[in-house]
């Protein structure tokens, strides 16, 4: 992933392109709670944003207001240029939620000829069934179903209308690594067919894998934002793991460092850039052995950015 | 914000013929999902056939006489009314709990679906089950009870009931506003039980203690269980002008709580 070129361009260019969902300067209160404040983005045509973020950083209730399920306390919500509970605005998006339940009665087909009579110009129901990868199981009742089967369930019901632009809430909640590719998969032939989709997780390999485009938040702010590459780019840049004598504080004064731990044997340091690092260490240390360099995971760049520090421990990915 | 936004296309609305093919679906499916839920399907027709077979059949061999009329009548009557409230309280408070505490109601309102083709599907699938419930009732009181009743008296029974359940759908949507998925059954069996019992439901508001019998004129059940007597020509009280009135101002009671469950619902805080 790291070394593929992106093509989507800054944030900042993001007025020449046209928009079809969007967040202006949008704050929403549940009582007293701070739930989102302040948030701006949008959502361009076939791109793959991911709104990434700890648990209760206000990720769902982004999906609900650009839904038109919430009302933003301020700010305006804007999705195809209109109101997003406009019915011609709910044609054209489909929505996989966190649901704890399905009637559990229906069969899969049945809950799919239901969603799909919603739309007017849906999917053929085969077709429906071959991207969710239900083909098999279209007879079995949504009870009878296993987790990952009822969360392409539920991505059935998303696509089934054939809209333009999807949001899918924590889609791979809950499932295995296998069922997780599978759908990776799933999302990444919905982009391929020219969908828009806007995802929100706090896995954070999944927005590494899969957006174009990822908007960090957190306590309801953006607090990141630019292609999974900028965004860890932008905080810890690169890891350097070496076995060196010099003590923790002569290295953590050395231009560039960010952060040093020690790793049994070895030192980890988190550095902006690795070059200017490795000459001042290799200067103070000519029997420094072992350098490892790698780019800093995006949970690093995650942790950082949300914790303010990043001490958090990590295995290279 | 100057980014240029893509408008709305001009795809065609829908047409008539295509929202009524979603109300039909969703009809549909509402009752094929309850019929396939054995606690709804099952209890719900059960508890009234099982009473009045006990009461109404076996333990009424001679057919007495009742009421100005017989006790297998005047029994399809009063369980009659008992069952389609339990359809309706049952097929819309929880119903309505359970969808709308786990989250599924959000989904369907995040897609296209008109809003009130879910209302109106799951007042089909009341009707539907209400005269289900019935429609068994009579034909066992015909084939066992010795029932008579004019074909103009069955269809006025039958039309009262299954009309007289639209009330209780909106009690049963009131309470699926403000009870939680959990509690829901438990919840609606403390409204349905006591109501029926003090309707006169169970046992005829004449055999009921005097405090009851004064109670009783302001329960909504005891309004249709006097309506569903007065179409089979059976003694009962009050004129049916007053019953069918107080039914309608208790729906539009139960109808404006619903609407501030609603409401109120829509400002709560999700996960």
């Amino acid at each position: 992933m790291l070394s593929e070129v992106v093509h989507i361009p800054q944030p900042n260019q993001a007025g020449t392109r046209p928009t079809i969902a969007a967040l202006h300067a949008v704050t929403k209160l549940f009582g007293t709670v701070r739930a989102l404040e302040h948030i701006d983005f949008s959502i361009h045509p076939g791109e793959l944003v991911a709104l990434l973020g700890p648990n209760g950083a206000g990720k769902t209730t982004a999906v609900k207001l650009l839904l038109g399920l919430l009302s933003p306390t301020s700010g305006q919500v804007r999705v195809f240029g209109g109101d997003p509970r406009d019915p011609r605005t709910r044609v054209r998006t489909g929505a996989m939620l966190q649901t704890a339940k399905v009637p559990e009665t229906l069969r899969v087909r049945e809950h799919i000829d239901l969603f799909s009579s919603y739309y007017p110009a849906p999917l053929p129901l085969a077709q429906t069934l071959a991207i969710a990868g239900l083909e098999t199981i279209k007879d079995r009742k949504f009870g009878d179903l296993s987790g990952g089967q009822k969360q392409r369930v539920l991505l059935a019901l998303a696509i089934c209308g054939n809209p333009d632009l999807l949001f899918l809430d924590e889609p791979t909640v809950g499932m295995d690594v296998e069922a997780r590719r599978a759908l990776w998969e799933q999302i990444r032939n919905l982009v391929a067919r020219g969908k828009t989709v806007l995802l929100t997780t706090h896995y954070l390999h999944e927005a590494d894998a899969l957006a174009d485009r990822v908007i960090v938040i957190n306590k309801g702010s953006i607090i990141a934002e630019g292609t999974p590459t900028q965004i860890k780019a932008q905080t810890s840049g690169r890891r350097i793991r070496c076995v060196t004598t010099l003590p923790l504080d002569l290295i953590r004064r050395i231009n560039g460092v960010l952060d040093v731990r020690q790793d049994r044997e070895a030192v980890e340091i988190q550095a902006a850039q690795a070059e200017s690092v490795l000459r001042g260490l290799l200067l103070q240390d000519p029997n420094v052995s072992g350098i490892e360099v790698t780019s800093a995971g995006l949970e690093d760049a995650f942790m950082a950015l949300t914790r303010g520090s990043n001490q958090k421990p990590e295995e290279p990915r | 914000m100057s980014a240029a936004t893509t408008t709305i296309s001009s795809r065609p609305a829908r047409s008539l013929a295509s929202t009524l093919s979603v109300y039909a679906k969703e009809a549909k499916y509402e009752f094929l999902k309850m019929f396939r839920l054995p606690i709804y399907a099952v209890s719900t027709l059960a508890f009234p056939v099982m009473f009045y077979v006990l009461f109404g059949l076996i333990l009424n061999p001679r057919q007495a006489a009742f009421g100005g009329t017989s006790v297998a009548a005047y029994l399809i009557a009063s369980y009659g009314t008992f069952g389609v409230m339990g359809a309706a309280l049952f097929g819309f408070g929880v119903g309505v709990a359970v969808e709308r505490g786990q989250g599924w109601l959000e989904v369907k309102r995040a897609s296209p679906m008109p809003p009130y083709a879910y209302f109106t599907a799951k007042i089909a699938m009341c009707l539907l089950f209400s005269t289900l419930i019935v429609a068994s009732l009579l034909l066992l009181g015909f084939a066992f009870g010795g029932v008579r009743l004019s074909t103009l008296q069955t269809l006025e029974l039958l039309a009262s009931l299954v009309v007289g359940s639209i009330p209780f759908c909106a009690m049963g949507l009131a309470l699926g506003y403000f009870v939680g998925p959990n509690s829901a059954p438990a919840l609606v069996n403390c409204f349905y039980l006591p109501l029926s019992f003090a309707s006169g439901l169970w046992f005829p508001i004449e055999m009921m203690p005097k405090l009851v019998q004064k109670i009783a004129p302001g329960l909504p059940p005891f309004h249709l269980a006097q309506i569903a007597l007065c179409s089979i020509g059976a003694n009962h009280r009050g004129s049916l002008t007053s019953h069918w009135e107080t039914l309608l101002g208790f729906t539009l009671v139960c109808v404006g709580l619903a609407r501030i469950g609603y409401h109120r619902d829509q400002g709560k805080l999700y996960g």
